[in-house]
């Protein structure tokens, strides 16, 4: 229900602005068509009006290269510019450049090697300088720089010949052919070459503290543990800014960040949003629009594949069945995630809609066991060949929520004759070497599988990729499957999305088939606003609910 | 007395080394470190934490940075936040201003009301006022501070709106009024426990003074009621108070967790938390050996006062 309220308005406001573009009379129709005030939809002329947005973690970096949380995301898009920005949709569009590059339009070769980027000629700096071409190629030289503590690197290490063409064109080449580069580029932001002119160490440079860029806000200033404050640049070159101020509140605690939210303290709840608990209350305050938003982050069961208890499909397939996923949408989660049986998120256009659908069934969970041979030995645990069928599962302590899907989980399981004992770790512990080095048998972990909206998930899921086997990455089920393999090297080549769309349709069938991790489900965030402030859209190919407070206004 | 201070500072000296040794080792011990948080990003590669552990250097042996912090820290630089790349004194020096405002109006709050409530129920022992003030200091001490502050933002904020919910002031109106306004309910959630043990203190001390031989003379001279409680009994009940203002001091600037946490305060104990959480360890490092070097330096300055106004403490 509440749901629908924001997108329609977001739906009107986009569709409001665009028919102004047409014609004034029909932009004030359109809204009006809705059964909305037809001043509400249009934004101020000039900048007006404050929002505070609360977030349970503080901003760390302002320097938006450098290693950084979600948390900073908002902070950076109100700051800066990207190449490209990518819309809810997926869809990759222009910010600082005037095109995407594709094959046909000739910015990227037909090998996938060539770059050719063309800028906009429009642009300052929040200082009065130009951007240009130079400043494209120092932030992506700056990234390189081995002394940078710069953020990720992947995709920009296969750079070679960055060439400033003129002001306005820059291009390079790559080391090999790779598609996900482009959606890299839109979370990569764009910093002033000047604002480095004679620093010795970038890492700790004066724009670290006072950051310049071309967004539609100028940085304030910042209070250490309590706020920064921005301020609308008048010449943004942009739609907007519709805002005087945007402030980032950090509020340290979930429950007092909903309490700020319901007192008024705060216009808009970011990061970690509003906890699942107080979702049905939250609809029912006042003069607020709260909405239920899916996240990219699945949450799942990995299972380490070198465990002997694990190596066997049968297994997996079995305990997958042992799940009752349904009760623990439904009695712990509030309902509000919806079922998973990929890593691909729904809101994505690769998202795969016709996998077999898990299903809860215990007899079938002790046939499939049955038939491949584990039979249960005088303590009730089934074994086979010497291994009993019995694992560890860690997660997060402290996380309450999980510790209980835990206890569901340890229930179902011990009906099957499988034993699973609970094992939890501090969050510093766990997602350390434990986690990384595979030393785990099962860990219940949400993850983002994805790089911003790319569908590439070489990553998590290559051979190659394996820490505990020496190799670079982040697949710590250590699964391996040389057809998967394949698949992910010829998406990374591929730059047609139709094409790819084939590929990672197939990677998902596999992945499905192998179960490396159990899918649980794609985890839902409850968003709230103040039901005056206009153009708030979720946006689940970022990391942030603020990636467009350049649009938003006080109706 | 020169000998005795050059002494004392030796020793303050030598605990402070091992304060920051022991200090060091734990924090490096716990496995995690600065970097485990960026392990779930997609876009981060092992290379790319490995790369940024060499860059801040946490890959050279422990003894190494250690001797590496200390030598800087001998020459004045305290490092930098590993979160946010300030100065870690700057860091510090930002939360402390809010502490101090906090725990000095909850202290004053708790000492006055405190001392008030203590003389109160010792001049009317087994009074209707004693009573409820004991039960009332039994509730305050055993209600969690956490609890009572969200039920004060409850009642005061939600439902009456007399207060703000929390923050150190409205973003946007940084005036006097506006901080104290903001300064209400979480320095009197947070003093309720102090006047609890306060109030306590005070009444056995007065207690103990009241049955003294010296007050019933000063009686017997035909001493007004009023002034035998102001000169003879508070005066002489407050002199232990003093060692427990004292023994109060670390704590007004470490800070108050909880209430820190329930009313969004910028202090110090949610500096320490934070810091602890994102492994920041020039922050908890410079936070433990400014703490260490207070509590120092507070013994110190008490021990040099005792023996300044006691004579028969003899220092050397």
């Amino acid at each position: 229900m509440t749901d629908k309220i924001t997108k329609t308005a977001a739906l009107s406001r986009r569709s409001a602005l665009k028919m102004m573009g047409l014609t004034g009379a029909a932009g004030m129709l359109a809204p009006n068509l809705l059964g909305k005030p037809a001043f509400a939809q249009t934004p101020p002329d000039a900048p007006s009006g404050r929002v505070i947005v609360g977030l349970s973690q503080e901003p760390t970096v302002l320097n938006p290269l450098m290693a950084k949380i979600e948390v900073d995301d908002g902070v950076h898009f109100a700051l800066f510019d990207a190449l490209f920005r990518v819309t809810p949709e997926g869809e990759i569009v222009p910010n600082l450049a005037t095109e995407v590059p594709t094959q046909e339009n000739g910015g990227i070769s037909e090998d996938g090697l060539e770059w050719r980027i063309k800028l906009r000629d429009d642009v300052q700096w929040h200082d009065g300088e130009p951007f240009t071409a130079e400043d494209v190629k120092f932030t992506l030289e700056l990234i390189l720089n081995p002394d940078f503590r710069a953020w990720r690197t992947a995709g920009h290490a296969l750079l070679r010949d960055i060439t400033v063409v003129s002001d306005t064109e820059i291009s390079w080449r790559m080391e090999e052919p790779f598609a996900p580069y482009l959606s890299f580029l839109t979370e990569t932001f764009i910093v002033p070459k000047h604002a480095f002119d004679g620093v010795e160490d970038p890492n700790t440079a004066p724009f670290n503290s006072n950051p310049i860029g071309t967004g539609a806000f100028r940085f304030t200033r910042r209070t250490a543990g309590d706020n920064i404050e921005l301020a609308a640049n008048p010449d943004y070159f942009g739609e907007g800014p519709y805002l005087e101020q945007l402030v980032f509140k950090y509020i340290p605690d979930l429950t007092v960040l909903y309490t700020q939210f319901r007192s008024g303290d705060i216009d808009l709840v970011g990061r970690q949003f509003i906890t699942p608990d107080n979702y049905a209350e939250a609809t029912s305050l006042p003069d607020r629009v709260v909405a239920r938003v899916s996240a990219p982050s699945v949450e799942t069961i990995y299972l380490n594949q070198e465990r002997p208890q694990f190596k066997e499909l049968a297994v997996r397939e079995a305990l997958y069945a042992a799940i009752d996923k349904e009760s623990i949408i439904n009695a712990l989660y509030y309902g509000l995630p919806e079922n998973a049986e990929t890593f691909m998120p729904p809101s994505s256009y690769y998202h795969h809609g016709d996998l077999p659908r898990h299903e809860f069934n215990l007899e079938r969970a002790r046939q499939i066991l049955d038939d491949a041979g584990w039979v249960p030995g005088p303590d009730g645990i089934r074994q086979k060949d010497g291994v009993r069928l019995s694992f560890e599962n860690s997660t997060t302590s402290g996380n309450h929520l999980r510790e209980q899907v835990q206890q569901f989980m340890q229930q179902t399981f011990r009906e099957i004759g499988v034993e699973m004992t609970i094992s939890n770790l501090p969050a510093a512990v766990i997602w350390g070497e434990f986690w990384v080095q595979s030393q785990f048998d099962s860990v219940i972990v949400g993850i983002t599988f994805l790089i911003g909206a790319d569908p590439d998930v070489t990553n998590r899921f290559h051979s190659r990729a394996i820490p505990a086997q020496g190799g670079r990455g982040s697949n710590n089920s250590q699964y391996v499957n040389p057809e998967v393999d394949a698949l992910l090297e010829e998406g990374t080549r591929t730059f047609d999305p139709e094409a790819r769309r084939e590929i990672y349709t197939q990677v998902q069938e596999h992945i499905r088939r192998d179960l490396p991790f159990l899918p649980l489900f794609s985890s839902a965030e409850v968003h709230g606003h103040k039901a005056g402030l206009q153009g708030v859209e979720p946006n689940a190919n970022t990391r942030t609910e603020s990636w467009n407070a350049a649009s938003w206004y006080w109706a | 007395m020169l000998g005795f201070l050059l002494n004392r500072l030796w020793q303050s000296a030598v605990l402070l080394v091992i304060v920051s040794i022991i200090g060091f080792l734990v924090l490096n011990l716990i496995p995690g470190g600065p970097l485990s948080q960026f392990a779930l990003d997609p876009g981060m590669t092992q290379d790319d934490i490995d790369r940024i552990a060499a860059q801040m250097g946490l890959d050279r042996p422990l003894l190494v940075q250690y001797f590496d912090w200390a030598w800087k820290l001998l020459q004045g630089d305290w490092g930098h936040s590993f979160r946010d790349g300030s100065p870690v004194l700057d860091v510090i020096r930002r939360h402390l201003f809010a502490t101090l405002l906090l725990m000095g109006s909850s202290t004053a709050i708790a000492i006055g009301l405190g001392t008030w409530i203590g003389i109160r129920g010792a001049t009317h022992r087994y009074s209707t006022f004693d009573y409820s003030a004991t039960i009332g200091a039994m509730i305050a001490l055993s209600i969690p501070t956490f609890w009572f502050g969200l039920v004060g933002i409850y009642v005061f904020s939600l439902r009456l709106g007399w207060v703000p919910a929390g923050n150190m002031y409205t973003i946007g109106d940084q005036s006097f009024l506006n901080y104290l306004h903001h300064l209400i309910l979480p320095s009197v959630v947070l003093a309720l426990v102090n006047i609890a043990v306060w109030s306590r203190y005070m009444r056995s001390a007065t207690l103990d003074v009241i049955s003294q031989d010296f007050v019933n003379t000063a009686r017997a001279k035909g001493v007004s009621e009023r002034r035998v409680l102001m000169k003879h009994v508070v005066g002489n009940a407050l002199l232990p108070m003093i060692t427990l203002a004292g023994m109060q001091l670390p704590s007004l600037l470490s800070g108050a967790l909880v209430t820190e946490t329930v009313f969004t305060w910028p202090g110090m104990g949610r500096l320490f938390l934070d810091s602890l959480g994102y492994s920041d360890y020039p922050v908890v490092m410079g936070l433990l050996m400014f703490s260490a070097i207070l509590v120092l330096l507070g013994n110190l300055i008490a021990d040099i006062i005792v023996a300044l106004v006691d004579p028969r403490i003899r220092l050397g």
